[in-house]
C-alpha cells in the first residue's frame, strides 16, 4: 500500500518547511528599499499636489486592502467599503475633535467601533452570496449616506454629534503632533498602511487565511474539515471593517474637513471595480487599485483632462480582467513583462548568434 | 457502529430519501445505488449540510442530527466530495492538516499526524507541494487524507474512484480497505464501480429511489434480483 512512502521522505522537509529561502528574502529585502524610498524619496521628489495625493493612496490601499480580504480571500462580494469608511473617519473626526487623545489611539478606537458597527450591519447579510449580497451591502451603503447626510460630519460643535451649523470659524481635524506637514503626514499614513498589510498578512499566513481560503473555493469542504463557516465570514468583515475605520481615521487627519457628499454610494462600485483591476487574491492588488482610484485621476487633472473618462477606462479594465487576468494587474503585468523580457531575448539571440557559429 | 431510523429528506416534493433504516457495524461498509438514488443526500445528512424531515441518526451512541455541522467533522465525521474538493490555493499539508487545525493536541502531534495520513495514503508529492501541480489521482488522495488524518470516528467517502484509471483505484482500493484497521473508524464507501466495492466492503446496503431495498454482506446483495433491476432494469 506504500503506508511509509511519503512518510520518511517527507518528514526531513517538514522541519524546514517553514524557513524562508534565498527567493523570499530576496523579495522582503526588495520590499524594504521600495518602503524606504517611498517613505523617504517621495516627499523630496514630490510637489505638494501629489504628496497630497499619495496620501490618498496609502488611505486607499488600506479600503481596497479590506475589500480584498472580502471578495478575494472570502468571496463576499461587497459593495458597502465607502459607507464603512464613512463611519471610520465620523468616528475618528467626533473623538479628535472631543478629547486630545493621541492619534495613534483615536485611530484604534475608530477601528474598533467601525469594526462593531460593520459587523452588526453585516451580520444578517452572511448568510447570503454573490449577487445577493452585493446588493444587501449597496443597500445597506445607501442607508448609512442617508445618516449621515442628516447628522452632518462632526465640525468642532458640541453634544453627541458634534456639528456646528452655523459654518463659520470651523476648526481643522487636527492631525498627530509628530507629522502636522503634508510631507510629514504623507509618511505617517504609509506607515499605518504597512502595519494594516502587515496585519492582513499575519491572517493569510495563518489559520484564518487557511480558513478563508477553503472557504472561498468551497463551503461545504470548509464545513467538512470541521471549519465555523460564520465565524471565519463574521471574522474577516470584522477585519475589513477594522482597516477601512482606521483608513477612515487616517483620511480624516488628511483632509482637516469631512463632507457626507465625499462619501457617495456609487464610489463603492468604482472601489469594487478598480480593486478587481488591480488584484483581489495579492496585496499588492490593493496598491495598484488605490494608484487607479487616486493616483490616476490626480494624474489626468493636472493634464487638464477630465477624470470621466475613467469611469469609461475602468469598465473597459474590468471586461478586461474578467476575461483574460482574473488574479488582476498585480498578477498579469509581472507575467507579461516576463514574457516581453524573454521575447526580446529571444529576438536579440538570433540576431546576434553566438561566437564560432553561422546561421 | 451507526444506526439510521426512519430517514427522509423531502426537496419540495421530491422524496430524497424515504423512511429508510439500516445500521453498519464497522469496518468498511458499501451504499450503492442508481444516480439520484439518495446516496449522497445520506451523506449530506450525516454531514449536517441537509436537514431531515423525519428520522434519527446515531452514531457510536451519539445523536448526528442535533450536532453543528462544523463540529461534525471536530467529532470524527469526515468525508470526500463526488467532485473532489482539494483547496487549490493551500499546500498538500495545509489541505490535510486543515481539519486536524480545531483539535486540542499539540502542534508537533499534529504534524505528525499529518504525515501520517499522507504517508498512509501513499501520495508520493512533496507536502508543501500546491494542489494544482498534482494530478488527478493524487488531488483525490489529499482528499482521502484529510478524510483519515487525526482520529476520524466515520469516514464517508463519495465516488472516491471517479475518473481514476485502474492502476489507481486499485492503489485506492488497498488504501480504503486499510482504513478501518489504521483508523479505527468505520467507513461508508459509495460508488458505482462494483468491484471496488466488491473488494472493500463486506457489508452493503443498496438505494433506489430513496429507499433501501437491501442490504447485507457484499456478494449476496450484488447477486439479489431487486438489485439487479434496480441497476440493469431487468431480472
Amino acid at each position: 500500500m506504500g503506508a511509509d512512502l511519503g512518510l520518511r521522505s517527507t518528514a526531513g522537509r517538514q522541519t524546514s518547511r517553514r524557513r524562508p529561502g534565498r527567493p523570499q528574502l530576496i523579495r522582503a529585502a526588495v520590499i524594504t528599499v521600495l518602503l524606504l524610498f517611498v517613505l523617504f524619496g517621495f516627499p523630496q521628489l514630490l510637489s505638494l499636489y501629489y504628496i497630497d495625493t499619495m496620501t490618498q493612496v496609502a488611505v486607499y490601499s488600506m479600503v481596497t486592502l479590506a475589500l480584498g480580504v472580502l471578495v478575494g480571500r472570502v468571496g463576499l462580494v461587497s459593495l458597502g467599503q465607502v459607507a464603512v469608511l464613512a463611519i471610520g473617519a465620523w468616528v475618528a473626526a467626533r473623538l479628535l475633535f472631543a478629547t486630545a487623545q493621541p492619534y495613534p489611539v483615536i485611530l484604534l478606537e475608530a477601528g474598533l467601533i467601525t469594526m462593531v458597527a460593520g459587523m452588526v450591519t453585516g451580520l444578517p447579510a452572511l448568510r447570503l452570496r454573490g449577487l445577493y449580497l452585493a446588493l444587501i451591502t449597496l443597500m445597506l451603503a445607501g442607508a448609512i449616506t442617508v445618516v449621515l447626510a442628516t447628522v452632518n460630519f462632526p465640525n468642532g460643535g458640541h453634544g453627541f454629534l458634534g456639528y456646528n451649523g452655523s459654518l463659520v470659524h470651523i476648526p481643522p481635524i487636527r492631525r498627530p503632533s509628530v507629522a502636522g506637514s503634508d510631507p510629514a503626514y504623507f509618511r505617517y499614513a504609509v506607515i499605518v498602511a504597512i502595519l494594516m498589510f502587515l496585519l492582513v498578512l499575519a491572517h493569510t499566513k495563518t489559520k484564518p487565511g487557511r480558513a478563508w481560503a477553503a472557504i472561498r473555493q468551497s463551503e461545504p469542504a470548509a464545513l467538512a474539515a470541521g471549519i465555523n463557516t460564520t465565524l471565519y465570514k463574521l471574522w474577516a468583515l470584522a477585519l475589513a471593517s477594522f482597516i477601512t475605520g482606521v483608513a477612515g481615521g487616517v483620511l480624516a487627519g488628511a483632509v482637516h474637513y469631512l463632507y457626507s457628499i465625499g462619501f457617495p454610494t456609487q464610489d463603492s462600485i468604482t472601489l469594487l471595480a478598480v480593486t478587481l483591476m488591480g488584484g483581489v487574491y495579492s496585496m499588492w492588488g490593493a496598491v495598484v487599485a488605490a494608484l487607479l482610484y487616486q493616483f490616476l485621476p490626480a494624474l489626468l487633472n493636472n493634464w487638464g483632462v477630465s477624470a470621466d473618462w475613467l469611469t469609461i477606462l475602468f469598465g473597459l479594465g474590468v471586461l478586461q480582467v474578467l476575461t483574460t487576468a482574473p488574479a488582476g494587474l498585480a498578477d498579469q503585468v509581472p507575467k507579461d513583462l516576463a514574457r516581453l523580457a524573454r521575447l526580446l531575448s529571444r529576438l536579440l539571440g538570433r540576431r546576434t548568434p553566438a561566437p564560432g557559429k553561422t546561421t | 457502529m451507526i444506526e439510521v431510523e426512519g430517514l427522509t429528506v423531502r426537496y419540495g416534493g421530491v422524496t430524497s430519501l424515504d423512511d429508510m433504516s439500516l445500521t453498519f457495524e464497522q469496518g468498511t461498509c458499501g451504499l450503492i445505488g442508481p444516480n439520484g438514488a439518495g446516496k449522497t443526500t445520506f451523506f449530506n445528512v450525516l454531514s449536517g449540510f441537509v436537514r431531515p424531515a423525519a428520522g434519527t441518526v446515531r452514531a457510536f451512541g451519539v445523536d448526528l442530527l442535533s450536532m453543528a455541522h462544523f463540529r461534525r467533522a471536530r467529532w470524527g465525521v469526515r468525508r470526500t466530495f463526488q467532485t473532489e474538493q482539494a483547496i487549490e490555493e493551500l499546500s498538500v499539508f495545509d489541505n490535510v492538516a486543515m481539519v486536524h487545525e480545531h483539535s486540542k493536541l499539540g502542534a508537533a502531534t499534529r504534524k505528525g499526524d499529518v504525515l501520517d495520513a499522507i504517508g498512509f495514503v501513499g501520495l508520493d508529492a512533496d507536502p508543501d507541494a500546491r494542489i494544482r501541480t498534482l494530478t488527478a489521482g493524487q488531488r483525490r488522495l489529499v482528499e482521502v487524507a484529510r478524510a483519515v488524518v487525526g482520529r476520524p470516528r466515520l469516514v464517508l467517502l463519495d465516488e472516491p474512484a471517479a475518473g481514476l484509471p485502474d492502476e489507481e483505484t486499485s492503489h485506492l482500493a488497498d488504501v480504503i480497505r486499510g482504513i478501518p484497521e489504521h483508523t479505527g473508524a468505520l467507513t461508508i464507501l459509495v460508488d458505482h464501480d462494483m468491484s471496488l466495492v466488491s473488494a472493500c466492503c463486506t457489508t452493503t446496503a443498496v438505494l433506489d429511489f430513496g429507499k433501501l431495498i437491501a442490504s447485507g454482506p457484499t456478494a449476496a446483495v450484488l447477486r439479489d434480483d431487486d438489485v439487479i433491476r434496480a441497476y440493469l432494469g431487468v431480472a
